[in-house]
Parts: structure tokens; C-alpha cells; sequence
């Protein structure tokens, strides 16, 4: 098949790249070089590098490293017992199911459980460590988040489990390996992709999460998507909030490259 | 391998629990004739017929159903476009520069995407409302549809393409007769996909939508944002089982999928 009869597989698609991905992106870079008034500015950029952005998005990136981590260190062995059920689709189809699950309910249900009469102050109560303030506290605000992210950073990882060759864990049990060696060697190398997806999903959603920070976080935590919903539709200081997202691209850029995968399939 | 088999069923079942808690949680009160999220004082269902009667908010279920059911088929046929492009490009170049804008939207922060689209929906001039969500649901569910179609066609043998042009199909035989029929579980995979994406986004929604027209998501921060009502959690009931639904139709569908078919094309 000549690739010119093809091309009219290209023309929605080049169409949708053009105009909602490069040309909101370019539009971006655009304001940010203007100020609330519409004058040509690099103001912008200078307030950026002054300590109180600086240190906003220093603790946005912190953030979002502990709720990357947090949902790791919990997904991959989900994700590792699920490959071994008998009807694993199902259950993967179960542990996905919550994500479906509107993002603000859930965090609304936590407003219920992590409230001051909340069940999870009954239960410490019960438990005699003593009910204490839990929503509107960083822990609240990661739980919730790793809570929300937990499926996303599950999928990824399950399928490229899901994708591995068993011969190669028998050949590696025959080869004498132990099964921590096997999994070091061998199960965890052949899923990084599957972790670099995970993480990537898990990240970048994390550094932006506005809602998250209003309902459970009560404005203690401003990320990075706080600061540019701020000032997109609070203080309508479109440039400044451009500015914070042409930095946001610049981190997502980063990441993406830092785990981007190498696509090796030949046609 | 019959080694002890209890801790990884305890450790998935405490996934299961946490993953799920939240959401009963909430539905278990959407009975409580208390009116709070902490004490279960009797049985009531005056929530759901509060919420029946709220025509209110029956139009913004139907909107956003609406938005997502069209996003989610749009986007399907942009993106099945779109990963043939991507897979049948042939220069290498041309597929990786694809690929990475196709990747663009998909690590994008939702506030980026939101923020950008604000800006250029703003600068055509386009009145922020139903248009404005739906291109904005379409723009951000083409490349998850892309990403699940495109390893269906990239597993694909070539030579089964050449077999059905060697025994006289034209090129749209070979699309509609040998392609897409072997994509068609990728293609599911896409539309459901592009389904939860657009029920689940809030961030988006919220800066492309007008003063007019509310999606769910939107509907219930604000709720959420003034305290507990249990009107919300009479909702999410209602989602939960309808999301269940929803998962028993798509797993029966993959399943049935999963069955050999017609491999062979037939004249």
C-alpha cells in the first residue's frame, strides 16, 4: 500500500493536532508575555523567580512526588497479585471500577469520612488514640489524592505484567535464581515502561490538582493548577496564569522525557 | 507455586476495601434521614425523591451524558483515524513527531488544557457553553483513543493486509474487512475510555464553561463547595449503579470479543 491514498486518514487528526494542540499551546506562550492591562511584558517572568512563586512550586513538585511514590509503592503489588487471580480481567475490571467514579464525589466522600464526626475520627476514637482535625491537613490531601490516582498507576502496571513472557520467570527459577532476584532482574526491568507510564499518569495530574487542594487540602496546599486557576478565573490575570503554565509544560516536557520509552516495535 | 497463599489475598482484599469504602460510604448515607454524613438516625428515601423532583439538575445529568456519549463517538472516529495515520506513516520521523503530539494532550495538566482552551475559544470568539465542553471533551479524549487503538494495529500482521489485496480487496475492503474488525477491542477500549474521560473531568469543564451550561462534575464542586448534602450522595448512588451497568455491558462485550472470529477473510 502507497502511503498517498492514505492520507485521508490524516486529515481529522492533523486537524485536531493543529488546532487543539499546538495552537492552545503557542496561545499560551502568547499572554504570557503580557500583563493584566495588555501591554508586551517580561514582568511576568521576574515575578515568577521571586520567592513566593518559587516556593509554591517547589512544594507543588513535593507534593507530587510523595502521591506519586505513595501510589507506586501500593499499585505495583495490587497490580503483581492481579496478574496472578484466576479471573484477573474481572478483577482488574473491579479495580478500575472506582475511577469511574466522578473524581469530586469521591473527594466529597471524604469530606464525610475525614469530617470532625467523620468515621474515621469514630474509629480512632474507638481505637483510643482520640479523635483529631484530619481534613484540611497535608495528610488528608495525599491520602485522598493517592486515593483518586491509585487505578490509574494500577493499569499500566498490570498490563505490562500482564504482557510478560511466564518463560522467562521459569527460565529464570531454573537459572537458580531466588524469586527476589527473579523479581529485581527480571520482572522489574521488563515493567518499567509500565512504571514510567504509571508515574507519568500519576504526576503531572497531581501537580495540577486545584479541586483536590480547595475541598480536602481547605487552601493549606496551593499546587501549581491552583495558582493557574487563580489566576485564570479569579483574578483574571491571564498572563501571570500562562506564565505559571508555560513553566508547567516546561516541567511536563522534563518528565516526559525523563520517562519517555523508546518505541522499538518495527511495522 | 502452592505456597502460602494468604497474604495477597488479604492485601488485595484491604485495596478492594479502601477503593470501594468511600464510595458506600457515601450511598449508605444517601439513606439517612439525619441530613449529615455522620449519624445514621433511620431509613429514608427523601433524598431520591428530592432528587427526582430537581429538574434542575435531571437537565445537567442529561447534559452531561449528552456531551459524553457524543465526545466519546467523535473522538472514537478521530481517533481510529488517527492511529491508522500514526501506524501506516512511513517515515519514522513523521510517526514519532505524531506520536509526541499525540502524547501532548495526554500528559497536559487538565488546568493547561482547560486554561489553553479558554484562551483560544475566547480568541475565535466562540460563546463558552455546550460547543465550547463538547470540543473541548473531544480535543482531550483523541489521543487516549489513539493509545488504545494503536497497539491493536501495530500487532497486526502486515502480512495479512498483503494476503487480502493478493486475493483482490480494494482498500476499503482491507479497512472495513481485515482492520478494523481485528481493532474492534481497541476500539471499544478507546470509546469507553473516551466515555470515563469526559464524565470524569471537572478541571477542563470548569474553565470552558459558560454561566449557562453545567455538566455534573461542575454541578457537584459547587455543592460540595457550600458542605455536605445528602442530595449529592442520593446521586452518586444513582452513578454507581449506573457505572456498574455500564462495566457489566463492556466486560460481556470483551468477553465476547475475546472468542476467535472471523480471522479469516472470506470472499
Amino acid at each position: 500500500m502507497r502511503t498517498n491514498s492514505r492520507n485521508f486518514y490524516l486529515i481529522p487528526y492533523v486537524l485536531w493536532i493543529a488546532l487543539f494542540v499546538v495552537t492552545p499551546l503557542l496561545l499560551v506562550l502568547y499572554y504570557s508575555f503580557f500583563d493584566i492591562e495588555g501591554h508586551f511584558t517580561l514582568e511576568n517572568y521576574r515575578k515568577f523567580f521571586t520567592p513566593v512563586y518559587l516556593k509554591m512550586t517547589l512544594s507543588s513538585f513535593w507534593y507530587a512526588f510523595l502521591i506519586t511514590l505513595f501510589s507506586l509503592l501500593i499499585a505495583y503489588p495490587t497490580a503483581y497479585l492481579l496478574t496472578k487471580t484466576k479471573h484477573k480481567q474481572l478483577w482488574l475490571l473491579l479495580i478500575i471500577l472506582p475511577s469511574w467514579i466522578n473524581l469530586l464525589l469521591k473527594a466529597y466522600a471524604f469530606l464525610g469520612i475525614f469530617g470532625t464526626y467523620g468515621a474515621a475520627n469514630s474509629f480512632l476514637e474507638a481505637m483510643g488514640i482520640g479523635g483529631r482535625q484530619i481534613l484540611f491537613t497535608d495528610f488528608s490531601f495525599i491520602f485522598v489524592s493517592v486515593y483518586i490516582f491509585l487505578p490509574f498507576m494500577i493499569l499500566p502496571i498490570f498490563n505490562s505484567l500482564d504482557e510478560l513472557n511466564p518463560t522467562l520467570l521459569d527460565a529464570s527459577n531454573d537459572l537458580g535464581g531466588s524469586s527476589w532476584v527473579t523479581f529485581k532482574r527480571v520482572i522489574f526491568p521488563l515493567t518499567l515502561d509500565g512504571v514510567k507510564a504509571g508515574c507519568q499518569i500519576v504526576f503531572i495530574p497531581a501537580l495540577s490538582l486545584f479541586m483536590l487542594t480547595r475541598l480536602i487540602a481547605g487552601n493549606r496546599v496551593i499546587t501549581l493548577g491552583t495558582a493557574i486557576e487563580q489566576h485564570f478565573l479569579v483574578t483574571q490575570d491571564w498572563g501571570m496564569g500562562s506564565t505559571i503554565a508555560v513553566f508547567l509544560i516546561i516541567a511536563m516536557v522534563l518528565i516526559m522525557v525523563l520517562t519517555g520509552r523508546r518505541k522499538r516495535g518495527i511495522l | 507455586m502452592k505456597k502460602n497463599r494468604k497474604w495477597p489475598a488479604v492485601y488485595l482484599a484491604l485495596i478492594f476495601i479502601i477503593l470501594y469504602a468511600p464510595i458506600f460510604y457515601l450511598i449508605f448515607y444517601s439513606f439517612n434521614s439525619g441530613g449529615n454524613m455522620y449519624q445514621f438516625e433511620g431509613f429514608t428515601l427523601d433524598w431520591y425523591r428530592e432528587l427526582f423532583a430537581d429538574t434542575r439538575l435531571l437537565i445537567i445529568v442529561l447534559n452531561t451524558v449528552i456531551i459524553a456519549l457524543l465526545s466519546a463517538a467523535i473522538s472514537t472516529i478521530i481517533g481510529v483515524a488517527g492511529a491508522l495515520a500514526i501506524a501506516y506513516a512511513r517515515k519514522r520521523r513523521v510517526k514519532n513527531t505524531l506520536l509526541s503530539l499525540n502524547n501532548v494532550l495526554i500528559v497536559s495538566p487538565d488546568v493547561i488544557i482547560g486554561a489553553s482552551f479558554l484562551i483560544l475559544f475566547t480568541m475565535i470568539g466562540l460563546k463558552l457553553g455546550f460547543v465550547s465542553v463538547l470540543l473541548a471533551h473531544i480535543a482531550f479524549s483523541v489521543p487516549i483513543v489513539v493509545l488504545m487503538v494503536l497497539p491493536k494495529i501495530e500487532e497486526m500482521s502486515t502480512s495479512m493486509i498483503y494476503a487480502a489485496m493478493d486475493l483482490g480487496a480494494s482498500r476499503l475492503d482491507v479497512l472495513t474487512k481485515v482492520i478494523l474488525p481485528y481493532i474492534t477491542p481497541g476500539i471499544f477500549a478507546g470509546f469507553f475510555m473516551a466515555l470515563t474521560y469526559s464524565l470524569d473531568d471537572f478541571a477542563v469543564t470548569f474553565f470552558v464553561t459558560g454561566n449557562g451550561f453545567t455538566t455534573l462534575s461542575v454541578e457537584i464542586y459547587s455543592l460540595a463547595r457550600r458542605g455536605v448534602s445528602l442530595n449529592i450522595n442520593a446521586l452518586s448512588a444513582l452513578l454507581f449503579l449506573f457505572t456498574i451497568i455500564l462495566v457489566t455491558g463492556y466486560y460481556f462485550i470483551t468477553k465476547r470479543n475475546e472468542k476467535p472470529n472471523g480471522m479469516g477473510v472470506r470472499q
